[in-house]
């Protein structure tokens, strides 16, 4: 092995890696956001929706789940232009991660949705809890305790899967690790530090979400 | 610029044959690796308990585009060069052991203790009891799951078209960068995918929906 490794080349560049990691934490929180109002949308209707708009969604979610984000990007940045829209490589992106991300979300959602049982609505009701309460303490605190933790592992594959958005050249971290890679030709180095970078971001999210899991999602002590 | 015509259809089509071989191979190295994490996860030595957790963690929590891009550039450094067919292979080899090894791992885990106390007491030793009793039963519960991450798989062999493998992905950009109508190939691209991927899924969840009605 005489590979001599050239790691200062890379730190050389690292506020243009912290840019990176910022936009990729901007890009991939605005997606989850605006996904889980579209998923939340897209759940109630799955669930209270007439039948046609039920099997719309029913095909939404089978085509997005079904196909990989690479191409859904690629329909979306190159295709769109096509019949007159046409979205900067940012733009495209957030749409791409929205579009993708909600279709995970509705099944989340609707597990969650159908996981609370009616009569605890009614043993609520009969123990003489006031409508508000009977959905605070009954219907949404267990279900956002059924569906915390595949939200939250949803969100930090969101997060890895926004590095594909590198391919249309959109403003996140793996284009900023491509950049850097181009510059200074030393891709075993650049990419050994942003793949670091990413799991730093990985790791930190998984103990803020357990954090706050910890905080205000306590399961009662007996069940 | 020349119009779209069925001979670049057909060789869009073929180079589905890549992304099924690279599937069916990334699986099979998956399979293997899956089954060694497995089994250092829900083992006894708690060193290879620790090591097992990490490797899955590590798979876990960086993106697969980033693995694909060291599997290409780490070879090298050990001066041995890999083609893109070698980095894609061993990049989702390597991803797919570690989720392999975590969704086995809980399959393992299902089987209830008595059936290890049992076996004990029968004189079994832990590679008999493993072979006979335990993984027979844990794959029953791991079968869904483990078409479901095929999935996952078939799609993210997509991604091996960014380090310069000529699978469908790929294939497809090559005939659009000389014709130009992105909706119409990426379109037809998704289709391929979905085709392959929505009966896997169906099959998926019906046997999971089964294995919960058996368990009720």
């Amino acid at each position: 092995m005489n590979y001599v490794f050239e790691f200062s080349a890379v730190f050389d560049a690292w506020d243009d890696l912290m840019a990176g990691l910022l936009r990729t934490v901007w890009l991939s929180a605005a997606a989850m956001g605006i996904g889980l109002v579209v998923a939340i949308l897209g759940a109630l209707a799955k669930t209270n929706g007439p039948r046609p708009l039920r099997w719309a969604i029913d095909a939404y979610i089978e085509l997005i789940r079904n196909t990989p984000f690479l191409i859904q990007l690629f329909v979306i940045f190159f295709g769109l232009p096509v019949i007159g829209l046409r979205l900067e490589a940012d733009q495209a992106s957030l749409l791409a991660l929205v579009v993708n991300v909600s279709a995970y979300g509705i099944e989340i959602i609707r597990a969650g949705i159908e996981s609370i049982q009616h009569g605890q609505i009614e043993a609520g009701r009969a123990l003489g809890l006031r409508p508000l309460q009977i959905f605070r303490l009954i219907v949404l605190k267990p279900a956002l305790q059924a569906i915390y933790p595949s939200l939250t592992s949803q969100f930090i594959l969101l997060m890895l899967n926004s590095s594909v958005c590198s391919t249309i050249a959109a403003n996140e971290l793996t284009a900023a690790a491509n950049d850097i890679q181009s510059r200074t030709f030393r891709s075993f180095e650049v990419y050994f530090v942003v793949t670091g970078l990413y799991l730093a971001l990985s790791v930190l999210f998984w103990a803020v979400f357990a954090g706050i899991e910890r905080a205000f999602l306590r399961q009662p002590a007996s069940r | 610029m020349r119009s779209l015509g069925s001979g670049d259809i057909l060789f869009i089509l073929a180079a589905l044959r890549w992304t099924l071989l690279l599937s069916l191979a990334a699986f099979a190295g998956g399979a293997v690796g899956g089954l060694l994490v497995a089994l250092a996860r829900s083992g006894r030595v708690e060193a290879l308990r620790w090591a097992a957790f990490g490797y899955i963690k590590l798979f876990q929590g960086t993106p697969l585009l980033m693995q694909l891009f060291l599997a290409f550039f780490v070879p090298g450094i050990f001066g041995i060069s890999v083609d893109p067919w070698g980095a894609a292979m061993l990049g989702l080899s390597l991803h797919a052991s570690a989720f392999l090894g975590e969704i086995w791992r809980g399959a393992i885990e299902t089987v209830p203790k008595g059936q290890w106390e049992a076996s004990a007491a029968l004189g079994l030793k832990y590679w008999r009891q493993m072979r006979l009793i335990v993984l027979p039963q844990a794959l029953r519960v791991a079968i869904p799951p483990t078409v479901g991450f095929l999935v996952q798989l078939i799609k993210a062999t997509s991604l091996a078209s960014i380090i310069g493998f000529v699978e469908i992905t790929r294939a497809a950009q090559v005939i659009n960068n000389a014709v130009f109508q992105p909706f119409t190939i990426f379109g037809l691209v998704g289709l391929a995918y979905f085709v392959i991927c929505w009966p896997l899924s169906a099959y998926s969840k019906r046997m999971e929906q089964r294995l919960a009605v058996a368990r009720r």
